[in-house]
Protein backbone atom coordinates (compact mmCIF):
# COMPACT_ATOMS: atom_id res chain seq x y z
CA UNK A 1 0.00 0.00 0.00
CA UNK A 2 0.98 3.66 -0.61
CA UNK A 3 3.31 4.60 1.90
CA UNK A 4 3.27 2.10 4.76
CA UNK A 5 5.74 3.28 7.30
CA UNK A 6 8.96 0.84 7.07
CA UNK A 7 9.32 -2.06 9.83
CA UNK A 8 12.17 -2.25 9.72
CA UNK A 9 12.97 -1.32 12.93
CA UNK A 10 14.93 -3.04 16.14
CA UNK A 11 11.68 -4.75 18.34
CA UNK A 12 11.09 -2.19 20.86
CA UNK A 13 12.26 -2.81 25.01
CA UNK A 14 10.02 -4.48 27.14
CA UNK A 15 7.82 -1.60 28.33
CA UNK A 16 5.65 -1.57 31.12
CA UNK A 17 1.79 -2.80 30.64
CA UNK A 18 0.33 0.62 31.03
CA UNK A 19 2.41 2.18 28.96
CA UNK A 20 1.54 -0.08 26.19
CA UNK A 21 -2.09 1.49 25.73
CA UNK A 22 -0.61 4.62 24.96
CA UNK A 23 -0.51 4.49 21.23
CA UNK A 24 -3.82 3.19 21.28
CA UNK A 25 -4.97 6.48 23.43
CA UNK A 26 -2.78 8.38 20.38
CA UNK A 27 -4.77 6.95 17.50
CA UNK A 28 -8.14 7.37 19.16
CA UNK A 29 -9.14 10.29 18.27
CA UNK A 30 -7.79 9.88 14.63
CA UNK A 31 -9.79 6.87 14.57
CA UNK A 32 -12.83 8.41 15.61
CA UNK A 33 -13.25 11.13 13.21
CA UNK A 34 -12.41 8.60 10.62
CA UNK A 35 -15.13 6.29 11.35
CA UNK A 36 -17.40 9.20 11.71
CA UNK A 37 -16.94 11.09 8.74
CA UNK A 38 -15.55 8.23 6.15
CA UNK A 39 -16.82 5.05 7.42
CA UNK A 40 -20.52 5.60 8.97
CA UNK A 41 -21.50 7.58 5.91
CA UNK A 42 -19.81 5.00 3.63
CA UNK A 43 -22.65 2.10 5.67
CA UNK A 44 -25.45 4.59 5.73
CA UNK A 45 -25.03 5.29 1.98
CA UNK A 46 -25.24 1.65 1.29
CA UNK A 47 -28.37 1.58 3.69
CA UNK A 48 -29.70 4.78 1.98
CA UNK A 49 -29.15 2.44 -1.61
CA UNK A 50 -31.60 -0.01 -0.80
CA UNK A 51 -34.47 2.84 0.35
CA UNK A 52 -36.93 5.07 -1.56
CA UNK A 53 -35.37 8.35 -0.03
CA UNK A 54 -36.74 11.61 -1.43
CA UNK A 55 -36.74 14.74 0.07
CA UNK A 56 -40.24 13.98 1.35
CA UNK A 57 -38.11 11.94 4.22
CA UNK A 58 -34.96 13.72 4.40
CA UNK A 59 -35.62 14.65 7.76
CA UNK A 60 -36.74 11.05 8.55
CA UNK A 61 -34.89 9.06 6.48
CA UNK A 62 -35.89 5.61 8.41
CA UNK A 63 -39.30 6.12 7.28
CA UNK A 64 -38.56 5.70 3.64
CA UNK A 65 -39.83 3.19 2.34
CA UNK A 66 -37.34 0.03 1.38
CA UNK A 67 -37.00 -0.38 -2.44
CA UNK A 68 -34.93 -3.80 -2.03
CA UNK A 69 -32.21 -3.89 -5.68
CA UNK A 70 -35.19 -1.50 -7.46
CA UNK A 71 -32.35 1.69 -7.49
CA UNK A 72 -29.80 -1.05 -8.72
CA UNK A 73 -31.87 -2.20 -11.28
CA UNK A 74 -33.53 1.07 -12.58
CA UNK A 75 -29.09 2.74 -12.34
CA UNK A 76 -28.03 -0.74 -14.33
CA UNK A 77 -30.70 -0.55 -17.23
CA UNK A 78 -29.39 0.22 -19.91
CA UNK A 79 -32.70 0.01 -22.03
CA UNK A 80 -34.08 2.94 -19.57
CA UNK A 81 -33.90 6.72 -19.99
CA UNK A 82 -31.89 6.35 -16.71
CA UNK A 83 -29.43 3.69 -16.95
CA UNK A 84 -28.39 5.20 -20.01
CA UNK A 85 -27.46 8.13 -19.38
CA UNK A 86 -25.47 6.26 -16.53
CA UNK A 87 -23.86 3.88 -18.66
CA UNK A 88 -23.07 7.22 -21.28
CA UNK A 89 -21.59 9.01 -18.16
CA UNK A 90 -19.33 6.07 -17.16
CA UNK A 91 -17.82 6.18 -20.78
CA UNK A 92 -17.47 10.04 -21.28
CA UNK A 93 -15.63 9.60 -17.93
CA UNK A 94 -13.58 6.65 -18.80
CA UNK A 95 -12.36 8.54 -22.05
CA UNK A 96 -11.77 11.78 -20.26
CA UNK A 97 -9.57 9.59 -17.88
CA UNK A 98 -7.56 7.96 -20.65
CA UNK A 99 -7.00 10.73 -22.15
CA UNK A 100 -6.09 13.15 -19.20
CA UNK A 101 -4.34 10.56 -17.73
CA UNK A 102 -2.03 10.26 -20.89
CA UNK A 103 -1.16 13.58 -21.57
CA UNK A 104 -0.53 14.66 -18.19
CA UNK A 105 2.22 11.95 -17.83
CA UNK A 106 3.84 12.49 -20.71
CA UNK A 107 3.88 16.24 -20.33
CA UNK A 108 4.96 15.52 -16.98
CA UNK A 109 7.73 12.85 -17.69
CA UNK A 110 9.28 15.47 -20.37
CA UNK A 111 8.88 18.10 -18.09
CA UNK A 112 11.09 16.13 -15.92
CA UNK A 113 13.41 14.92 -18.36
CA UNK A 114 14.42 18.18 -19.53
CA UNK A 115 15.23 20.04 -15.96
CA UNK A 116 16.84 16.66 -14.76
CA UNK A 117 20.37 18.65 -15.14
CA UNK A 118 21.04 21.97 -14.21
CA UNK A 119 21.11 24.94 -16.19
CA UNK A 120 20.22 28.78 -16.15
CA UNK A 121 16.84 29.87 -15.26
CA UNK A 122 15.67 26.00 -14.32
CA UNK A 123 14.44 27.11 -10.84
CA UNK A 124 12.43 29.48 -12.21
CA UNK A 125 10.88 27.41 -15.27
CA UNK A 126 10.01 25.10 -12.12
CA UNK A 127 8.14 27.66 -10.32
CA UNK A 128 6.08 28.44 -13.41
CA UNK A 129 5.35 24.87 -14.14
CA UNK A 130 3.92 24.00 -10.54
CA UNK A 131 1.87 27.38 -10.28
CA UNK A 132 -0.99 25.81 -11.91
CA UNK A 133 -1.15 23.11 -9.02
CA UNK A 134 -0.87 25.81 -6.79
CA UNK A 135 -3.75 27.69 -7.22
CA UNK A 136 -6.89 26.63 -5.67
CA UNK A 137 -8.92 24.59 -8.21
CA UNK A 138 -11.49 26.73 -8.37
CA UNK A 139 -9.67 29.90 -8.89
CA UNK A 140 -8.04 28.21 -12.19
CA UNK A 141 -11.60 27.13 -13.82
CA UNK A 142 -13.03 30.13 -13.17
CA UNK A 143 -9.97 31.64 -15.46
CA UNK A 144 -10.56 29.42 -18.17
CA UNK A 145 -13.91 29.67 -17.82
CA UNK A 146 -13.23 33.32 -19.42
CA UNK A 147 -10.65 32.31 -21.58
CA UNK A 148 -13.03 30.20 -23.26
CA UNK A 149 -15.90 32.31 -23.50
CA UNK A 150 -16.99 32.59 -27.26
CA UNK A 151 -17.06 36.68 -27.90
CA UNK A 152 -14.42 38.00 -25.48
CA UNK A 153 -12.42 35.05 -24.70
CA UNK A 154 -8.57 34.64 -25.84
CA UNK A 155 -9.07 30.97 -27.23
CA UNK A 156 -10.93 32.42 -30.03
CA UNK A 157 -9.33 35.72 -30.35
CA UNK A 158 -6.13 33.47 -31.27
CA UNK A 159 -8.00 31.20 -33.35
CA UNK A 160 -9.90 32.99 -35.31
CA UNK A 161 -8.88 36.60 -35.09
CA UNK A 162 -5.50 35.88 -35.21
CA UNK A 163 -5.02 32.63 -36.75
CA UNK A 164 -8.14 33.19 -38.88
CA UNK A 165 -8.86 28.94 -38.34
CA UNK A 166 -12.49 29.15 -38.91
CA UNK A 167 -15.15 31.40 -40.01
CA UNK A 168 -17.35 31.05 -37.29
CA UNK A 169 -16.75 31.54 -33.89
CA UNK A 170 -17.11 28.15 -32.02
CA UNK A 171 -18.43 28.12 -28.79
CA UNK A 172 -15.97 25.87 -26.16
CA UNK A 173 -18.29 25.96 -23.08
CA UNK A 174 -21.47 23.56 -24.44
CA UNK A 175 -21.45 20.87 -27.36
CA UNK A 176 -18.69 18.78 -28.56
CA UNK A 177 -16.14 21.51 -27.72
CA UNK A 178 -17.42 20.75 -24.19
CA UNK A 179 -15.56 17.71 -23.84
CA UNK A 180 -12.08 18.98 -24.99
CA UNK A 181 -12.29 22.01 -22.79
CA UNK A 182 -12.60 19.79 -20.03
CA UNK A 183 -10.07 18.04 -20.87
CA UNK A 184 -7.69 20.92 -21.57
CA UNK A 185 -8.27 22.36 -18.09
CA UNK A 186 -8.02 19.19 -16.39
CA UNK A 187 -4.45 18.15 -17.73
CA UNK A 188 -3.28 22.02 -17.10
CA UNK A 189 -3.84 20.88 -13.85
CA UNK A 190 -2.64 17.84 -12.94
CA UNK A 191 0.14 17.40 -15.09
CA UNK A 192 2.08 19.63 -12.46
CA UNK A 193 1.68 16.90 -9.59
CA UNK A 194 3.11 14.61 -12.06
CA UNK A 195 6.15 16.69 -13.23
CA UNK A 196 6.34 16.61 -9.36
CA UNK A 197 6.43 13.13 -8.68
CA UNK A 198 8.72 12.45 -11.77
CA UNK A 199 11.15 15.03 -10.98
CA UNK A 200 11.75 14.36 -7.33
CA UNK A 201 12.12 10.56 -8.03
CA UNK A 202 14.61 11.07 -10.39
CA UNK A 203 16.55 12.86 -7.63
CA UNK A 204 17.44 9.78 -6.33
CA UNK A 205 18.94 8.30 -9.61
CA UNK A 206 22.95 8.58 -9.04
CA UNK A 207 24.66 9.93 -11.71
CA UNK A 208 27.22 6.78 -11.74
CA UNK A 209 24.44 4.87 -13.61
CA UNK A 210 23.79 7.63 -16.38
CA UNK A 211 27.55 7.99 -16.98
CA UNK A 212 27.94 4.32 -16.72
CA UNK A 213 25.53 3.92 -19.63
CA UNK A 214 26.56 6.78 -21.49
CA UNK A 215 30.32 4.94 -21.32
CA UNK A 216 28.84 1.75 -22.89
CA UNK A 217 27.15 3.67 -25.97
CA UNK A 218 24.11 4.37 -24.71
CA UNK A 219 22.28 7.66 -26.52
CA UNK A 220 19.69 9.84 -25.00
CA UNK A 221 16.97 7.49 -25.66
CA UNK A 222 18.42 4.83 -24.36
CA UNK A 223 19.44 6.32 -21.33
CA UNK A 224 15.85 6.93 -20.53
CA UNK A 225 14.31 3.91 -22.09
CA UNK A 226 17.32 2.00 -19.53
CA UNK A 227 18.50 3.95 -16.71
CA UNK A 228 15.18 6.97 -16.07
CA UNK A 229 12.27 4.34 -16.78
CA UNK A 230 13.46 1.59 -14.55
CA UNK A 231 14.22 3.40 -11.67
CA UNK A 232 10.97 5.13 -11.86
CA UNK A 233 9.18 2.01 -11.60
CA UNK A 234 7.84 2.38 -8.21
CA UNK A 235 6.73 5.96 -8.65
CA UNK A 236 5.17 5.68 -11.69
CA UNK A 237 3.30 2.62 -10.06
CA UNK A 238 1.41 5.05 -7.58
CA UNK A 239 1.35 8.02 -9.49
CA UNK A 240 -1.03 6.32 -11.96
CA UNK A 241 -3.14 5.03 -9.93
CA UNK A 242 -3.43 8.40 -7.70
CA UNK A 243 -3.59 10.17 -10.88
CA UNK A 244 -6.42 8.05 -11.98
CA UNK A 245 -8.72 8.02 -8.98
CA UNK A 246 -8.27 11.90 -9.07
CA UNK A 247 -9.07 12.52 -12.57
CA UNK A 248 -12.11 9.56 -12.21
CA UNK A 249 -13.63 11.29 -9.34
CA UNK A 250 -13.28 14.96 -11.04
CA UNK A 251 -15.83 17.04 -10.00
CA UNK A 252 -14.54 20.80 -8.92
CA UNK A 253 -13.15 20.92 -12.47
CA UNK A 254 -16.87 20.23 -14.27
CA UNK A 255 -18.90 22.13 -11.57
CA UNK A 256 -17.11 25.44 -11.83
CA UNK A 257 -16.68 25.10 -15.65
CA UNK A 258 -20.49 24.40 -16.61
CA UNK A 259 -22.34 25.78 -13.51
CA UNK A 260 -24.61 22.83 -12.04
CA UNK A 261 -25.77 21.36 -15.13
CA UNK A 262 -22.95 20.00 -17.93
CA UNK A 263 -23.60 19.65 -21.27
CA UNK A 264 -24.22 15.93 -22.04
CA UNK A 265 -20.69 15.20 -23.53
CA UNK A 266 -19.06 16.31 -20.71
CA UNK A 267 -21.19 14.80 -18.27
CA UNK A 268 -18.73 13.21 -15.88
CA UNK A 269 -19.80 10.60 -13.22
CA UNK A 270 -19.37 12.81 -9.87
CA UNK A 271 -21.62 15.67 -11.78
CA UNK A 272 -23.85 12.80 -12.95
CA UNK A 273 -24.37 11.47 -8.93
CA UNK A 274 -24.43 14.74 -7.86
CA UNK A 275 -26.88 15.77 -10.14
CA UNK A 276 -29.42 12.93 -9.46
CA UNK A 277 -28.84 13.24 -5.82
CA UNK A 278 -28.57 16.85 -5.31
CA UNK A 279 -30.88 18.39 -8.01
CA UNK A 280 -33.57 16.08 -8.52
CA UNK A 281 -33.47 15.00 -4.72
CA UNK A 282 -33.77 11.60 -5.66
CA UNK A 283 -30.93 9.90 -3.08
CA UNK A 284 -31.90 6.47 -3.40
CA UNK A 285 -30.59 5.98 -6.89
CA UNK A 286 -27.72 8.66 -6.20
CA UNK A 287 -26.47 6.18 -3.16
CA UNK A 288 -26.99 3.41 -5.38
CA UNK A 289 -24.96 4.76 -8.33
CA UNK A 290 -21.86 5.88 -6.06
CA UNK A 291 -21.81 2.50 -4.76
CA UNK A 292 -21.80 0.69 -8.35
CA UNK A 293 -19.25 3.43 -8.51
CA UNK A 294 -17.53 2.40 -5.44
CA UNK A 295 -17.14 -1.72 -6.58
CA UNK A 296 -15.69 -0.37 -10.05
CA UNK A 297 -12.94 1.60 -8.19
CA UNK A 298 -12.31 -0.89 -5.69
CA UNK A 299 -11.84 -3.49 -8.11
CA UNK A 300 -9.35 -1.44 -10.63
CA UNK A 301 -7.33 -0.17 -7.81
CA UNK A 302 -6.93 -4.05 -6.12
CA UNK A 303 -6.24 -5.45 -9.92
CA UNK A 304 -4.09 -2.85 -10.68
CA UNK A 305 -1.66 -2.81 -7.56
CA UNK A 306 -1.75 -6.98 -8.01
CA UNK A 307 -0.98 -6.67 -11.42
CA UNK A 308 1.74 -4.16 -10.88
CA UNK A 309 3.41 -5.45 -7.69
CA UNK A 310 3.42 -8.67 -9.34
CA UNK A 311 5.38 -7.42 -12.14
CA UNK A 312 7.72 -5.37 -9.91
CA UNK A 313 8.58 -8.88 -8.43
CA UNK A 314 9.66 -10.44 -11.72
CA UNK A 315 12.22 -7.39 -12.20
CA UNK B 1 29.36 13.58 -20.23
CA UNK B 2 28.01 15.95 -23.25
CA UNK B 3 24.35 15.84 -24.47
CA UNK B 4 23.86 16.42 -28.73
CA UNK B 5 22.94 19.73 -30.08
CA UNK B 6 19.78 18.13 -31.15
CA UNK B 7 18.43 17.23 -27.61
CA UNK B 8 19.33 20.11 -26.01
CA UNK B 9 17.53 22.21 -28.95
CA UNK B 10 14.36 19.86 -28.25
CA UNK B 11 14.45 20.67 -24.37
CA UNK B 12 14.22 24.28 -25.19
CA UNK B 13 11.42 23.92 -27.60
CA UNK B 14 9.51 21.67 -25.01
CA UNK B 15 10.07 23.87 -22.11
CA UNK B 16 9.05 26.96 -23.44
CA UNK B 17 5.60 25.15 -24.92
CA UNK B 18 5.13 23.47 -22.09
CA UNK B 19 5.88 27.44 -19.96
CA UNK B 20 3.77 28.67 -22.24
CA UNK B 21 1.07 26.10 -21.57
CA UNK B 22 1.21 26.64 -17.77
CA UNK B 23 1.93 30.46 -17.64
CA UNK B 24 -0.75 31.93 -20.17
CA UNK B 25 -3.51 31.59 -18.28
CA UNK B 26 -1.77 32.81 -15.46
CA UNK B 27 -1.23 35.96 -17.73
CA UNK B 28 -4.86 36.54 -18.92
CA UNK B 29 -5.51 36.56 -15.50
CA UNK B 30 -3.40 39.13 -14.21
CA UNK B 31 -3.73 41.34 -16.73
CA UNK B 32 -7.93 40.83 -17.39
CA UNK B 33 -7.77 42.05 -13.50
CA UNK B 34 -5.61 45.27 -14.39
CA UNK B 35 -8.09 46.09 -16.69
CA UNK B 36 -10.84 48.77 -16.94
CA UNK B 37 -14.58 46.87 -17.63
CA UNK B 38 -14.94 47.97 -21.19
CA UNK B 39 -11.54 45.82 -22.21
CA UNK B 40 -13.44 42.26 -21.11
CA UNK B 41 -16.65 43.34 -22.58
CA UNK B 42 -15.31 43.19 -26.53
CA UNK B 43 -12.76 41.50 -28.13
CA UNK B 44 -10.06 40.25 -25.97
CA UNK B 45 -6.98 42.40 -25.45
CA UNK B 46 -3.40 40.98 -24.84
CA UNK B 47 -2.41 44.05 -23.01
CA UNK B 48 -5.29 46.53 -21.27
CA UNK B 49 -5.39 49.84 -22.85
CA UNK B 50 -5.24 51.24 -19.36
CA UNK B 51 -4.08 50.12 -16.21
CA UNK B 52 -6.41 49.82 -13.07
CA UNK B 53 -6.66 48.59 -9.96
CA UNK B 54 -10.25 50.14 -9.63
CA UNK B 55 -11.52 46.05 -10.04
CA UNK B 56 -9.93 45.29 -6.86
CA UNK B 57 -12.18 47.71 -5.07
CA UNK B 58 -15.04 47.49 -6.76
CA UNK B 59 -15.07 43.28 -6.25
CA UNK B 60 -16.13 43.79 -2.69
CA UNK B 61 -19.01 45.43 -3.64
CA UNK B 62 -20.45 43.36 -6.47
CA UNK B 63 -21.03 39.82 -3.85
CA UNK B 64 -20.22 39.67 -0.14
CA UNK B 65 -16.81 38.97 -0.87
CA UNK B 66 -15.34 39.74 2.50
CA UNK B 67 -17.80 37.68 4.37
CA UNK B 68 -16.63 34.64 2.17
CA UNK B 69 -13.33 35.33 2.72
CA UNK B 70 -13.54 35.48 6.81
CA UNK B 71 -15.55 32.21 6.46
CA UNK B 72 -12.90 30.48 4.03
CA UNK B 73 -10.12 31.85 7.00
CA UNK B 74 -11.96 30.69 9.86
CA UNK B 75 -13.14 27.16 8.45
CA UNK B 76 -9.62 26.47 6.90
CA UNK B 77 -7.63 27.52 9.80
CA UNK B 78 -9.33 25.66 12.82
CA UNK B 79 -9.60 22.90 10.55
CA UNK B 80 -5.96 22.73 9.22
CA UNK B 81 -4.73 23.12 12.84
CA UNK B 82 -7.09 20.92 14.46
CA UNK B 83 -5.95 18.06 11.84
CA UNK B 84 -2.64 18.77 12.04
CA UNK B 85 -3.10 18.09 16.00
CA UNK B 86 -5.02 15.11 16.11
CA UNK B 87 -2.76 13.90 13.04
CA UNK B 88 0.54 14.32 15.12
CA UNK B 89 -0.88 12.28 17.90
CA UNK B 90 -1.25 9.26 15.23
CA UNK B 91 2.04 9.66 13.53
CA UNK B 92 3.86 9.81 16.71
CA UNK B 93 2.06 6.26 17.68
CA UNK B 94 2.92 4.95 14.72
CA UNK B 95 6.43 6.24 14.50
CA UNK B 96 7.60 5.60 17.98
CA UNK B 97 5.37 2.37 19.27
CA UNK B 98 5.13 -1.15 17.96
CA UNK B 99 1.68 -2.40 18.97
CA UNK B 100 -0.94 -4.47 17.42
CA UNK B 101 -3.16 -3.32 14.73
CA UNK B 102 -0.51 -0.38 13.68
CA UNK B 103 0.02 -1.97 9.83
CA UNK B 104 -3.89 -2.10 9.71
CA UNK B 105 -4.25 1.41 10.79
CA UNK B 106 -1.91 2.69 8.37
CA UNK B 107 -3.60 0.66 5.37
CA UNK B 108 -6.82 1.45 6.72
CA UNK B 109 -6.36 5.09 7.15
CA UNK B 110 -4.63 5.75 3.40
CA UNK B 111 -7.60 3.50 1.61
CA UNK B 112 -10.19 6.11 3.02
CA UNK B 113 -8.20 8.41 1.11
CA UNK B 114 -9.20 6.64 -2.18
CA UNK B 115 -13.16 7.27 -1.41
CA UNK B 116 -15.19 9.46 -3.70
CA UNK B 117 -16.77 12.09 -2.02
CA UNK B 118 -19.74 12.11 -4.10
CA UNK B 119 -20.02 8.35 -2.20
CA UNK B 120 -20.03 9.75 1.47
CA UNK B 121 -21.45 13.15 0.77
CA UNK B 122 -24.94 12.25 0.30
CA UNK B 123 -25.04 10.28 3.62
CA UNK B 124 -23.22 12.72 5.98
CA UNK B 125 -25.68 15.41 4.74
CA UNK B 126 -28.71 13.13 5.96
CA UNK B 127 -26.72 12.02 9.20
CA UNK B 128 -25.98 16.24 9.62
CA UNK B 129 -29.50 16.94 8.59
CA UNK B 130 -31.14 14.43 10.67
CA UNK B 131 -28.34 15.04 13.87
CA UNK B 132 -28.88 18.72 13.89
CA UNK B 133 -32.54 18.07 14.37
CA UNK B 134 -31.83 15.72 17.28
CA UNK B 135 -29.18 17.62 19.09
CA UNK B 136 -30.41 21.16 18.28
CA UNK B 137 -26.29 21.57 16.47
CA UNK B 138 -26.32 22.64 13.79
CA UNK B 139 -24.00 20.67 11.74
CA UNK B 140 -24.94 21.24 7.72
CA UNK B 141 -24.96 24.87 6.76
CA UNK B 142 -22.94 26.33 9.84
CA UNK B 143 -19.07 26.49 9.83
CA UNK B 144 -18.77 23.37 12.52
CA UNK B 145 -19.94 20.82 10.06
CA UNK B 146 -17.79 22.15 7.26
CA UNK B 147 -14.11 22.20 9.56
CA UNK B 148 -15.27 18.44 10.61
CA UNK B 149 -15.77 17.32 7.40
CA UNK B 150 -11.96 19.00 5.97
CA UNK B 151 -10.14 17.31 9.01
CA UNK B 152 -11.04 14.35 7.96
CA UNK B 153 -10.02 15.05 4.31
CA UNK B 154 -6.30 16.04 5.34
CA UNK B 155 -6.31 13.42 8.22
CA UNK B 156 -4.83 10.20 6.12
CA UNK B 157 -2.21 12.38 4.42
CA UNK B 158 -1.00 14.65 7.35
CA UNK B 159 -0.64 11.16 9.52
CA UNK B 160 1.58 9.46 6.46
CA UNK B 161 3.61 12.45 5.97
CA UNK B 162 4.18 13.43 9.95
CA UNK B 163 5.16 9.83 10.41
CA UNK B 164 7.59 10.04 7.55
CA UNK B 165 9.02 13.29 9.40
CA UNK B 166 9.15 11.79 12.39
CA UNK B 167 11.01 8.22 11.73
CA UNK B 168 13.58 11.02 10.25
CA UNK B 169 14.08 12.43 14.23
CA UNK B 170 16.63 10.30 15.83
CA UNK B 171 15.57 8.00 18.31
CA UNK B 172 18.12 8.72 20.85
CA UNK B 173 16.81 12.66 21.21
CA UNK B 174 13.67 10.70 22.49
CA UNK B 175 15.88 8.77 24.69
CA UNK B 176 17.68 11.23 26.22
CA UNK B 177 14.77 13.29 27.26
CA UNK B 178 13.27 10.43 28.82
CA UNK B 179 16.78 9.59 30.95
CA UNK B 180 16.41 13.55 31.49
CA UNK B 181 13.48 12.73 33.31
CA UNK B 182 10.41 13.32 30.62
CA UNK B 183 7.36 11.05 30.27
CA UNK B 184 6.82 9.49 26.87
CA UNK B 185 4.70 12.48 25.74
CA UNK B 186 7.01 15.08 27.85
CA UNK B 187 9.98 13.90 25.08
CA UNK B 188 7.27 14.25 22.08
CA UNK B 189 6.34 17.97 23.01
CA UNK B 190 9.50 19.16 24.33
CA UNK B 191 11.97 17.57 21.95
CA UNK B 192 10.42 15.69 18.75
CA UNK B 193 7.99 18.42 17.79
CA UNK B 194 10.37 21.46 17.75
CA UNK B 195 12.98 19.37 15.67
CA UNK B 196 9.86 18.25 13.05
CA UNK B 197 8.74 21.43 12.85
CA UNK B 198 9.35 22.19 9.41
CA UNK B 199 7.43 19.63 8.47
CA UNK B 200 4.90 20.32 10.48
CA UNK B 201 4.58 23.77 8.89
CA UNK B 202 4.75 22.19 5.55
CA UNK B 203 1.67 19.21 6.35
CA UNK B 204 -0.59 22.48 7.87
CA UNK B 205 -0.09 24.48 4.79
CA UNK B 206 -1.20 21.54 2.86
CA UNK B 207 -3.91 21.01 4.74
CA UNK B 208 -5.09 24.59 4.75
CA UNK B 209 -4.86 24.62 0.96
CA UNK B 210 -6.71 21.66 0.59
CA UNK B 211 -9.81 22.90 2.80
CA UNK B 212 -9.09 26.48 0.81
CA UNK B 213 -9.69 24.57 -2.23
CA UNK B 214 -13.09 22.51 -1.82
CA UNK B 215 -15.92 22.85 -3.65
CA UNK B 216 -18.19 19.68 -3.65
CA UNK B 217 -18.77 19.87 -0.17
CA UNK B 218 -18.90 23.40 0.93
CA UNK B 219 -21.76 23.47 -2.20
CA UNK B 220 -23.89 21.45 -0.51
CA UNK B 221 -22.64 21.89 3.34
CA UNK B 222 -22.92 25.95 3.35
CA UNK B 223 -25.70 28.76 3.11
CA UNK B 224 -25.90 32.23 2.18
CA UNK B 225 -23.54 33.16 5.51
CA UNK B 226 -21.53 30.52 6.10
CA UNK B 227 -20.45 30.09 2.15
CA UNK B 228 -16.91 29.97 1.63
CA UNK B 229 -14.78 31.35 -1.61
CA UNK B 230 -14.91 28.01 -3.18
CA UNK B 231 -18.58 28.66 -4.03
CA UNK B 232 -19.22 32.27 -3.28
CA UNK B 233 -17.02 33.35 -6.16
CA UNK B 234 -19.02 31.49 -8.54
CA UNK B 235 -22.05 34.81 -7.41
CA UNK B 236 -20.04 36.93 -9.91
CA UNK B 237 -21.36 34.82 -13.08
CA UNK B 238 -24.89 35.35 -11.94
CA UNK B 239 -24.89 39.27 -11.77
CA UNK B 240 -26.65 40.28 -14.32
CA UNK B 241 -23.05 41.96 -16.10
CA UNK B 242 -20.66 39.62 -15.85
CA UNK B 243 -17.42 41.70 -14.41
CA UNK B 244 -14.79 39.62 -15.91
CA UNK B 245 -12.48 42.22 -14.40
CA UNK B 246 -13.41 41.78 -10.69
CA UNK B 247 -13.93 37.92 -11.30
CA UNK B 248 -9.81 37.86 -12.14
CA UNK B 249 -9.31 40.36 -9.63
CA UNK B 250 -10.97 37.93 -6.84
CA UNK B 251 -9.47 35.02 -8.40
CA UNK B 252 -6.02 36.95 -8.00
CA UNK B 253 -6.64 37.66 -4.51
CA UNK B 254 -7.63 34.32 -3.19
CA UNK B 255 -4.99 32.87 -4.84
CA UNK B 256 -2.02 34.66 -3.82
CA UNK B 257 -1.31 33.57 -0.04
CA UNK B 258 -1.64 29.86 -0.93
CA UNK B 259 0.32 29.86 -3.90
CA UNK B 260 2.99 32.04 -1.85
CA UNK B 261 2.77 29.17 1.04
CA UNK B 262 2.92 26.56 -1.96
CA UNK B 263 6.18 27.78 -3.43
CA UNK B 264 7.88 28.86 0.07
CA UNK B 265 7.50 25.18 1.48
CA UNK B 266 7.29 23.25 -2.14
CA UNK B 267 10.75 21.59 -1.13
CA UNK B 268 9.15 20.04 2.19
CA UNK B 269 6.33 19.19 0.42
CA UNK B 270 7.99 17.26 -2.47
CA UNK B 271 9.84 15.38 -0.01
CA UNK B 272 6.65 14.25 2.39
CA UNK B 273 4.63 13.35 -0.98
CA UNK B 274 7.07 11.31 -2.65
CA UNK B 275 8.89 9.61 0.85
CA UNK B 276 6.40 6.41 0.77
CA UNK B 277 6.65 5.89 -2.92
CA UNK B 278 10.03 6.57 -3.75
CA UNK B 279 11.61 4.74 -1.11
Amino acid sequence: MVGTVQLDRPPPRKRRPRRELLPYFLLLPAVVLELLIHVVPMLVGVGISFLRLTQFYLRNWSSAPAAGFDNYRLALDFNQAAGEALLHSFLVTLGFTVLVLGFSWMFGLAAAVFTQRSFRGRGLIRTVFLIPYALPVFASVIMWSFMFQRDTGIVNHVLIDQLHLADQRPFWLIGQNSFYSLVIVEVWRSWPFAFLMLTAGMQSIPQDLYEAAAMDGAGVFAQIRWVTMPMLKSVNRVLLIVLFLWTFLEFTVPYVLFGKSAPEQADLISMHIYQNSFVTWNFGTGSAMSVLLLIFLLVVTVGYLAVSSRGSDNA
Amino acid sequence: MREPTWFSWTRRIGLTVLAVFAGLPIWVMVTSALKPLGDVQGDFRWFPTQLTVQPFFDMWHTIPLAEYFVNSIVVSTVASLASVGVALLAAYAVSRYRFHGRQTFSIVVLSTQMFPGILFLLPLFVIFVNLSQATGINLYQSRLGLIITYMTFTLPFAIWMLAGYLDSVPRELDEAAKVDGAGPLGAFVRVVIPVAMPGIVAVTIYAFMTSWGEVLFASVLTNESTRTLAVGLQGYATQNNVYWNQIMAASLTVSVPVVIGFLLLQRYLVAGLTAGSVK
